[in-house]
């Protein structure tokens, strides 16, 4: 176990041996993280580990990996894809060209969600996806669209929730215990390395979705966020959290209106 | 079993169940009045829907203002809180709940490990674990993190239990200060602080 100031000797290291800030994450979950990879890896001692974050890039990488989470899931929470399917996307049909962007994308597993979503809308020839995340590991992942074979059952029950008609395993082919998504689904997907705490606003959107990302940021990490999030996206763009995060304490909440419970705002100005 | 002092200094109580707890929940919250001196969290394990009926059931058995937990929600005394599903649940030092969605532990998220562990570092002395009836062995890691940060420790009394499985692992790695049954578990709660 590393204690409360070896955290913050860490973190410090960190951005100044790598350039990396995780100043701004929630230190709880942060703590926790960095205490999972102490042991994982069988440090007896903090300079120990301190010095192979310092000296080892190679290290450095398997860190970001470890520390962030990249738990994620395809249709986590049908319900917010059945209102995206039935609200948001008809309204974003209406428009000649549509951009996404998924920020903090993880393996992918959303974004090939949404493709689905508007292949079945007849939309995602007119669609790009921009997804994002500051590990580039879980990018690899995401443009392979191969994820676990076991995972299946549960995504087709959440795609069905979600107002899904179709027979969920045509969308993938399995084999060897994976299951490869078609490249019908990722041939409008653009993936990039981005860092929400220090990287800028690289194109204009129509929908912006950040789930269960903001919760690993501090409330002046978050503010930072909404607010790349807000200048990003165009006039009567949707932004869409996680189903626990909010932007009622932000600024932006002025600009924005709320769809019925769900956690998507619609930028009204 | 220790002698029976009396907890004072109580900034949270942390309870964390499994199968069987709820009924105990709804045994004990209807006798509680209000608590303003110290806050209650709930771990339960629960389904990972994401709808709110745990929170509205639990609503209606207590006289004590239960607050929703959404990301960054301040703990404040006097209220209760039930760990969201899907989400592990987390304490900052400014009194402030967080969430999480890495790997479940012992099968569960939230997982009462995770949260007696986070709430032990954060509240030391001043944190109540109580743990309830359950078929797995979470809670058991959580009570020995609270213990070892200077705080007390519950167990429901197995033999009280729907499933004994959960308090039993504890009582048997734990040497808990407190092995309670239901109503003596009332008792202990309005004790508290007082």
């Amino acid at each position: 176990m590393i204690d409360d100031r070896e955290l913050e000797v860490l973190i410090n290291e960190v951005y100044e041996y790598h350039g990396f800030d995780f100043g701004g994450y929630s230190r709880a979950s942060l703590k926790r993280r960095v205490d999972r990879l102490y042991q994982l890896d069988g440090f007896s001692n903090f300079s120990e580990m301190l010095s192979k974050v310092r000296s080892e890039p190679g290290y450095f990488k398997r860190m970001v990996e470890e520390i962030t989470v990249n738990v994620t899931e395809m249709f986590r929470d049908p319900l917010f894809y059945k209102v995206l399917r039935e609200e948001v996307l008809p309204i974003l049909g209406t428009k000649p060209f549509i951009r996404f962007w998924h920020a903090g994308c993880s393996s992918g597993e959303e974004v090939y969600s949404m493709a689905i979503l508007l292949k079945e809308a007849n939309l995602l020839h007119k669609s790009l996806l921009y997804a994002t995340d500051i590990n580039p590991i879980v990018l690899d992942t995401a443009k392979k669209g191969i994820f676990p074979l076991q995972m299946m059952k549960q995504y087709s029950e959440n795609y069905m929730t979600s107002g899904g008609k179709k027979d969920f395993s045509h969308y993938y082919t399995a084999n060897y215990g994976f299951a490869k998504f078609g490249e019908d689904l990722s041939e409008k997907m653009v993936f990039s390395e981005h860092n929400l705490v220090s990287d800028g606003s690289f194109n204009e959107f129509d929908l912006i979705l950040c789930r269960n990302v903001l919760i690993y940021f501090d409330k002046d990490l978050q503010e930072r966020a909404l607010c790349l999030f807000d200048e990003s996206l165009a006039k009567l763009g949707y932004l869409a959290l996680g189903t626990k995060e909010t932007i009622k304490f932000s600024p932006i909440q002025n600009r924005f209106r709320q769809l019925n419970r769900e956690k998507i705002w619609r930028k009204t100005e | 079993m220790e002698k029976n002092r009396i907890i004072s200094g109580c900034k949270l109580l942390i309870i964390g169940g499994s199968a069987g707890s709820l009924e105990v929940l709804m045994k004990i919250l209807p006798g509680l009045n209000t608590l303003p001196s110290f806050a209650i969290v709930l771990v339960l394990h629960r389904k990972s829907t994401e709808d709110t009926t745990l929170e509205e059931l639990i609503a209606i058995k207590t006289n004590i203002p239960v607050r929703e937990v959404e990301d960054k929600t301040p703990l404040l005394p006097g209220y209760l809180y039930v760990a969201p599903s899907d989400y592990h649940l987390l304490f900052e030092k400014n009194d402030v709940l967080s969430l999480d969605i890495s790997e479940k532990v012992n099968y569960s998220r939230p997982s009462i490990d995770v949260s007696f562990e986070s709430a032990a570092e954060i509240y030391g002395k001043s944190l109540v674990g109580l743990l309830l009836s359950g078929a797995n062995a979470d809670g058991t890691e959580g009570l020995l993190a609270i213990k070892k940060a200077g705080g007390t420790t519950v167990v429901q009394n197995p033999e009280s239990a729907q499933m004994p499985t959960m308090p039993q692992n504890a009582i048997t790695y734990t040497a808990p200060d407190y092995i309670l049954d239901i109503e003596h578990i009332l008792k202990f709660i309005t004790l508290i602080n007082s």
